[in-house]
């Protein structure tokens, strides 16, 4: 296949969000009659890639360009204007509209709508392109396959040569999947250039003419149409997604080897499912004074209901003992006194309150707790010592104790972090994702942190979705898969080969 | 290496901050008194509009809501249930919860303490009358917000729709229940007994001002404590600004919701009662003042902050009971006082915005 000139590229595209660096100089190029897949975890950048080339928001640095031209896309409207149009994860159908009246929408008010020629042009289209779905339906009445097709009629009516498509499978059954994949091929046979945005890799492998891989912001690999072949490629890929070299797993210092004993038993934990998050089934392990076991798996697979389940934040059955104490009956307040600790990786979301001052992070789980509130008053002065000391012990960076957390750098944000659960007591730390988003020089000092809980006796649960951060730190690595433990590995020259067989369904 | 830039403000040095500080107020009280100047100039071409002179109006309004000692006490006993209602509306909003159910709530503790205080007078002490009354109004008020309550906490169902709903239903049943239940059979109109007037809530000092507004002001200033100083009121800022992190920190966010919703509600029914007590006496199957809907435009202008709030209240207060008499002399219809309040807010907004653009520029 001859690589023809590329529609719209992106070049050095960085885009930075308070705490975290979303795109990291990505190079992106989209040719006509390709489908390009963008592969990455939940939180690699895909999304904000998609919401730059929708015009929705603005790149920090480098620039787009359409057929070798810089463009700023503006807005939407913008993008549309320029041939780009994008299907979001979620119907935006009006359900009591037509399917062309639903595409009429967005012309100037003014006009009379140009029902009729709308429909023709549509019916027109979608022939030409095998769908099922027709301009006269009610939107309502359409399958969310259809819906689907009548998103992407919306994208080409206005003219458009390139298709950005966002985890459009998400939503679809498997029929629904391989017509959305038939579909693509027919659409790039006919010149379209389009863009495939996933996160499941046999979908980019079935689908894909060129497959971009996405990873905390960086681009870490593309494989060009003439290397893609089936099994060889998943390897490939998976090569990049998990096994190639980060930047935060730079430092490969043995770990120290663990103490006799067990300090965390968790036994027969499970959780119903809720809410598309997956059931916890039977899940047991235990930890030993100073081990640090890693859990892997791709993301999705319970790691954040084991993590809430630990930390208390869930209700959930079976046992949890630190230092054969049992913690079941304990919510979160109970098992942190008990010394259990828990550090999420959404940490502006979740780990603190972005509005309110670095001093009041510090205690945010101890609200109401002496000596920082005596008779539920709060005293400030202890408060702000506290915090002075403790943004001093951990270097956090900031103007000051009043300053609001929300407006630190993620670094640093998770040096906050770090500070409040790291107080003296703790037995138990679990880390979800802990060096998620940060730069090196962060990523490093927080392996540091990690080694050297372990080497004070601490048991540490290492959830993380970066292989090579668990190998280079952990004793004992857990797979988890479909919300149970596929198996635990002890650490040592087979791991990665074995981790990588638990991750996908076969035995180790 | 994006670490390090943000960090380099603490080398502000302290006079640097101090002159930056006094800027800063320097910024807010234009940001506020710009807006409000042109938002008075918007509200006056629209009176031109109609054909009635501006400064005649403003000029009337000021005299009759400030200047006249008679309008200035009118306007001092206004605040009171309008105090009471923002102090409930803060603790709602503060903590990220929509209670627009106010005006049921209002109601029902006003028919509460309507009913319960001409039938207890006489029977128990008249300060008895008055707390026993009171205290039913809240009661009253908060046990119309337990339904939208549980429903919020433990199944997630938006009480803006719910407590609207329960709101009209509130309307409804006090009405329903002033005609029904507790009608004085001595009078024509559906009204209830009325409280003597010197039983009720005393006045203050030598004027017609009631002590109600003593109630407000430190309901107001209460609430203010609670939520900026108390591990309490910290506890519904988290669940307010951040009901993850407020999981994530073990708090419990369903009592807590809860207790929200008494809180504001006891604070609206208080309200009501305590305009029964203080002012009126009784109620009248037809009346229903709406205050809960207008103070919360003015709670927003206060931006949620107690002291504001006040501030905000009295000129509310002021414009309404100036606006009421500049309605019948000028003929300007009384809902002005709302259009006015409405360009304020929306000038205002319009205002942040920009000021929140040029900044963003900047960065």
């Amino acid at each position: 296949m001859t690589t023809t000139a590329p529609i719209l590229a992106l070049k050095g595209i960085t885009k930075r969000f308070p705490g975290v660096l979303a795109n990291d100089r990505i190079d992106l190029a989209l040719r006509p009659g390709e489908v390009h897949v963008l592969l990455g975890e939940n939180g690699a950048g895909k999304s904000t890639i998609v919401a730059m080339l929708s015009g929705l928001i603005q790149p920090d640095s480098g620039r787009i360009e359409i057929e070798g031209r810089p463009v700023t896309i503006r807005s939407p409207r913008h993008a549309l204007s320029l041939g780009i149009g994008t299907v979001f994860q979620h119907s935006m159908l009006v359900p009591s509209l037509t399917v062309a009246e639903n595409l009429l929408l967005g012309a100037p008010w003014w006009r009379r709508p140009a029902r009729r020629e709308m429909a023709a042009r549509l019916g027109e289209i979608a022939a030409g392109l095998g769908m099922a779905v027709r301009p006269e339906m009610r939107a309502g009445d359409l399958s969310l396959g259809e819906q689907q097709q009548a998103e992407i009629l919306r994208a080409l009516v206005r003219g458009g040569r390139v298709l950005i498509l966002d985890e459009s499978t998400s939503m679809l059954t498997p029929d629904g999947i391989a017509e959305l994949g038939a579909l693509m091929r027919r659409m790039a046979g006919q010149g379209l250039a389009i863009l495939f945005i996933t996160h499941k890799l046999g979908e980019a492998v079935s689908f894909g003419d060129r497959i971009s891989v996405l990873k905390l912001g960086r681009k870490v690999g593309e494989i060009p149409p003439e290397r893609i072949r089936g099994e060889e490629t998943v390897g490939e890929v998976l090569e990049m997604m998990f096994g190639a070299r980060t930047a935060g797993a730079a430092d490969t210092a043995p770990p120290a080897p663990p103490r006799p004993g067990r300090r965390l038993v968790v036994e027969g934990l499970s959780l119903p499912a809720r809410d598309g998050a997956p059931a916890l089934e039977g899940i047991s392990f235990d930890v030993a004074p100073g081990e640090i076991l890693g859990i892997a798996g791709i993301d999705g697979n319970g790691q954040r209901e084991l993590a809430e389940a630990l930390a208390g934040q869930r209700r959930a059955g079976g046992r949890v003992l630190v230092d054969g104490r049992d913690l079941s009956a304990q919510g979160v307040g109970g098992r942190r006194r008990a010394g259990l600790r828990y550090l999420t990786d959404d940490r502006l979301g979740e780990g603190t309150v972005g509005a309110f001052p670095v001093s009041l992070n510090l205690v945010l789980k101890e609200v109401g707790a002496p000596p920082f509130w005596r008779a539920g008053l709060e005293r400030r002065a202890v408060i702000d010592a506290h915090a002075r000391d403790r943004v001093r012990a951990f270097d956090v960076r900031t103007p000051g104790v009043a300053t609001p957390v929300g407006r630190l750098s993620g670094g640093n944000i998770q040096k906050v972090i770090l500070a409040r659960e790291l107080v003296p007591g703790a037995r138990v730390v679990v880390f979800s994702k802990p060096t998620y988003g940060l730069d090196l020089a962060n990523a490093r000092a927080t392996h540091q942190r990690i080694r050297d809980l372990a080497a004070q006796g601490i048991a540490v649960v290492l959830i993380s979705t970066d292989l090579e951060e668990l190998l280079a730190l952990s004793h004992r690595i857990a797979v988890m898969s479909g919300g149970r433990i596929a198996g635990i590995v002890a650490n040592d020259a087979e791991a990665r080969a074995r981790i990588g067989r638990l991750m996908v369904g076969v035995a180790a | 290496m994006n670490t390090d830039a943000r960090a380099d403000g603490a080398g502000a040095t302290g006079q640097g901050a101090v002159a930056a500080a006094a800027l800063g107020a320097l910024r807010a009280g234009l940001m506020a008194a710009v807006p409000i100047l042109l938002a008075l100039l918007l509200a006056g071409l629209l009176l031109m509009a109609f054909g009635k002179d501006p400064l005649a109006y403003y000029g009337y309004v000021v005299r009759r809501g400030l200047l006249s000692p008679s309008g200035l006490e009118q306007t001092l006993t206004r605040m009171a249930p309008l105090l009471l209602i923002a102090a409930g509306l803060i603790v709602a909003f503060r903590a990220g919860i929509w209670n627009l159910g106010i005006d049921g709530q209002f109601m029902l503790g006003a028919l509460a303490a309507a009913a319960s205080g001409p039938a207890l007078s006489g029977v128990i002490p008249g300060w008895a009358v008055l707390t026993v009354a009171a205290g039913l109004g809240a009661l009253a008020a908060m046990a119309w917000s337990v339904l939208p309550a549980l429903l919020r906490a433990f199944q997630g169902v938006n009480e803006i729709i719910t407590t609207l709903m329960m709101s009209f239903l509130g309307l409804s049943l006090a009405n329903a229940l002033v005609k029904l239940v507790f009608r004085d059979p001595a009078t024509t109109v559906p009204q209830t007994r009325t409280l003597p007037v010197d039983e009720r809530l005393p006045r203050l000092f030598e004027t017609t001002v009631s002590s109600g507004l003593v109630i407000g002001l430190v309901a107001v200033v209460a609430v203010h404590l609670m939520m900026t100083r108390t591990a309490f009121g910290l506890r519904l800022r988290i669940v307010g600004a951040g009901p993850r992190a407020a999981v994530h920190a073990g708090l419990d966010l369903p009592w807590l919701t809860v207790a929200v919703f008494a809180l504001s509600a006891a604070l609206a029914g208080l309200a009501g009662a305590v305009d029964v007590l203080g002012v009126y006496g009784n109620i009248r199957a037809d009346w229903n003042p709406g205050f809960g809907l207008v103070v919360i435009p003015v709670v927003f202008l206060a931006r949620l902050n107690g002291f504001a709030a006040i501030g905000f209240v009295f000129l509310f207060s002021m414009l309404s009971i100036g606006g009421e008499s500049a309605a019948r002399r000028l003929g300007v219809p009384t809902v002005f006082t709302l259009v006015l309040v409405a360009i304020v807010l929306i000038v205002l907004a319009v205002a942040e915005w920009l000021d929140q653009r040029a900044r963003a520029r900047r960065a």
